[in-house]
């Protein structure tokens, strides 16, 4: 593990932002590093310079508010700050239920929801949550700041949208319409494992019958980004959901996916989980739809 | 390179610089020779490095010293008062939980910061609190009745009181 390196620890976003420019690809933003410092004692990263984002800028992105819109989370909040949030339990309690799973207590303590989605690991839980619920991500760079849905976030394995100078601040979560219903699924080796495979449903039914007006997959751990299951998608909108094309969009997604093999699974066991995942997510999603 | 990191652990300040790719857990144990916490996986899995910062627990292998800085941290070592043992080392003790020792620091500091957030859990709280601690030598029933014990004494004490 490299143990000398230069460390910084700006006051604001744009300081940030500055001394991210003055380094270039040299410099590693930490936030909560979690997930950094695993890499940094594999070797797997060395950079010249840290620059510690928990620190002092949480006070600028370690925020939860909520409008008429949507609501809004600085991009340090930790996980834990999340889960014990009275305002998104009240807004969007998809999230908390998300952030149970996420490794432990203690990592749920230090390491920040911006922090994971940035490590852009693959397997994360925030993510095919997010997809589903439509997420924006604000991101902020030394000239400019921008949006980025969050199915365009992610690149590649460990790599995103943003630049070497910029900075993800904000997750913003639309509001849903009413009967709109979400849920999540995961499959693990053990509580507080990695998932194997994720997927999350967001479901919005029309005003009085099972007529589908909107529909959102996301999945996780199953290829190199968390993904947005598109075409099966597709089929949804405008037919009455019933356990027929429950099982058909299940289909779809299992073929849709590229999975990638890890160590404990093939990839025909991911795609016959993703249709398993997909299908009790929807279920689930539309019984909280219908319930409202 | 080195950096000044500034921090107070179990309640007495101190002052050290440090490579900044110092973990907490290494500057507990080799710069302040405070080996109660122990490191096990150095990966985040174990929890065998478990400290409490700011009263929260978090994995002392999974941060940076210099991420400490400015903060109070509590230890294993920081738990007895005036040579008395905090209630739930003794619980340790009465219910023959220590076992072989490496994961207690941890999963003692770990149960003190759940019981400080949620006095009465249920088994269920308890091991969803305890789920970043492993203990090897499977004897995590030992730990939650202690855990419990705690509790239920705690509660008894407070009816008392009235």
């Amino acid at each position: 593990m490299k143990r000398d390196f230069e460390y910084l620890v700006p006051e604001t976003v744009e300081e940030a932002c500055r001394l991210l420019s003055q380094w270039g690809e040299d410099a590693k933003v930490i936030a909560g590093g979690q997930s950094l410092l695993l890499f940094l004692k594999q070797g797997l990263i060395s950079p010249g310079c840290l620059i510690d984002l928990k620190t002092s800028v949480s006070k600028e992105l370690g925020y939860i508010t909520a409008d008429d819109q949507m609501l809004r989370i600085g991009a340090l909040v930790t996980h834990r700050e999340v889960e014990n949030s009275s305002l998104v339990k009240k807004e969007m309690p998809i999230l908390v239920e998300m952030e149970r799973e996420v490794a432990d207590v203690q990592i749920r303590n230090w390491g920040t929801i911006g922090g994971n989605l940035c490590q852009a690991d693959p397997a994360g839980d925030p993510a095919p949550v997010l997809i589903a619920l439509k997420a924006i991500l604000k991101i902020k760079g030394p000239e400019r700041e921008r949006t980025v849905s969050i199915e365009d976030f992610f690149v590649d394995l460990y790599e995103t949208v943003l630049h070497f100078d910029e900075v993800l601040t904000e997750i913003q979560v639309p509001k849903l319409p009413p009967r709109s219903g979400v849920a999540y699924q995961r499959l693990s080796f053990m509580r507080g494992e990695r998932p194997t495979i994720c997927t999350a449903v967001s479901v919005t039914l029309e005003p009085t019958d099972l007529v589908c007006s909107d529909v959102r997959i996301g999945i996780g751990a199953v290829g190199l980004t968390p993904f947005r299951a598109k075409r099966a998608e597709g089929g949804v909108k405008g037919n009455e959901i019933n356990e027929a094309l429950i099982k058909e969009v299940a289909d779809i997604a299992a073929e849709e996916v590229e999975p990638s093999e890890d160590i404990h699974v093939s990839k025909e066991y991911k795609r016959e989980m993703v249709k398993v995942l997909v299908r009790r997510a929807f279920q689930n999603a539309l019984e909280r739809a219908v319930r409202g | 390179m080195r950096k000044v990191v500034k921090l107070k652990v179990n309640g007495v300040e101190d002052e050290k610089a440090v490579k900044p790719g110092t973990t907490l857990a290494e500057f507990l144990r080799y710069e302040l020779g405070l080996t109660g916490t122990k490191i096990g996986c150095d990966q985040g899995a174990c929890g065998a490095c478990t400290v409490l910062i700011d009263g929260k627990a978090i994995k002392s292998c999974s941060v940076l010293a210099l991420q400490a800085n400015g903060k109070e941290v509590v230890t294993i070592e920081g738990l007895a008062e005036e040579g008395k043992l905090h209630p739930l080392q003794e619980a340790w003790l009465d219910h023959g939980a220590y076992q072989c020792g490496f994961c207690t620091s941890g999963m003692i500091l770990t149960a003190k910061a759940l019981l400080d957030e949620n006095p009465d859990p249920s088994e269920e709280e308890i091991k969803e609190g305890i789920r970043g601690n492993l203990c090897r030598c499977t004897g995590y029933v030992k730990i939650i009745e202690a855990i419990r014990s705690v509790a239920e004494r705690r509660k008894a004490g407070q009816k008392e009181g009235h």
